[in-house]
């Protein structure tokens, strides 16, 4: 394969995938799709959070999930940096701390896929009863 | 921050909260004077005065989240080491200007980094926010505009396998071309 180097290369590979792909519906609907925020302020990018965010990019396209993955800033949980905050359909925001390549998998694998709670959940807000 | 990339992403952060809807990156190398310098340009909501004079204080930010903002501050720390200098033109409602000069062949000079990841998170992000990086050698100059490439993939996801990597590669090459330094 030549190697792509302008606009009129992308729009070749870009053609390719046109015929290949069914476009999603969802990505309108972001209440049906998973969402992942990424914390990505200067101490989650310090803590390594852009590998932490190619990462579910790429797991989430590969796995076929529906997602919406994006930065968020610093949600204050430096400590637990990177920190990932995710929202499965119809649920509350729940946010995981020190996510790093092998937790994000964990988190794929249990939390999103299977909605189980892991360990490294961070108490973001706590709700009484009367709330 | 390891590397040149890191603190741009860190910095376009700023852009993005200053609702800005053009972020310009601009990588200029100069071989002939060993000067790198690093430039963020937004058209976002500026600073007073007073905010500018506090930007670089490692214990002012403009977030209630925290009580540090250490982005700034440590890239004007970073360009320093490397014997070069920072400085930040702002103006509210016009936008900000960051310049982040480095000496070229400095020992702590942070290497570019994976820039092109930079450009696609950031982009993948902020969709509406046009996006230009540009890096200019000796040997020539590339340019990628966030706007121009959206128009092109026209409903594709970015996210989609070969299109991302597609664009990666594009850049990579490109950069490859004008033998940019590590």
């Amino acid at each position: 394969m030549t190697k792509i180097k302008t606009l009129a290369d992308l729009r070749k590979i870009k053609e390719e995938v046109q015929s290949k792909i069914k476009l999603r519906e969802n990505s309108d609907h972001p209440e049906q799709v998973v969402q992942v925020k990424v914390g990505m302020a200067t101490c989650g990018i310090a803590s390594g959070a852009k590998e932490t965010m190619k990462y579910f990019v790429d797991e989430l396209e590969q796995q076929a999930i529906d997602a919406v993955v994006t930065q968020t800033g610093c949600m204050g949980y430096c400590y637990a940096e990177p920190t990932v905050e995710i929202t499965l359909p119809g649920k509350e925001p729940v946010v995981f701390g020190y996510v790093n390549k092998d937790k994000a998998e964990e988190i794929i694998d249990v939390y999103i896929k299977r909605g189980a709670l892991i360990d490294g959940i961070i108490p973001l807000a706590f709700r009484t009863i009367d709330d | 921050m390891k590397t040149i990339s890191e603190h741009v992403l860190d910095i376009v952060q700023n852009s993005v909260r200053a609702e800005a809807t053009l972020i310009e990156i601009i990588v200029r190398e100069q071989r002939k004077n060993n000067l790198y310098t690093l430039e963020i340009i937004d058209n976002g909501c500026g600073m007073t005065r007073e905010v500018l004079e506090q930007a670089t204080n490692p214990f002012f930010t403009s977030r209630s989240t925290r009580k540090v903002g250490l982005g700034l501050s440590l890239l004007k720390q970073n360009a320093e080491a490397a014997g070069g200098s920072f400085i930040i033109f702002s103006e509210p409602g016009k936008g900000t200007k960051v310049e982040a000069v480095f000496l070229l062949n400095h020992l702590d000079r942070p290497p570019l980094g994976d820039i092109w990841d930079t450009w696609y998170l950031t982009l993948l992000s902020n969709p509406e926010i046009r996006l230009v990086y540009t890096h200019q050698t000796n040997e020539g100059s590339f340019s990628i505009d966030s706007q121009e490439v959206l128009k092109m993939t026209d409903g594709i996801p970015l996210q989609q396998k070969e299109m991302r990597e597609a664009i990666l590669e594009m850049i990579k090459n490109n950069l490859e071309e004008i033998n940019t330094s590590k």
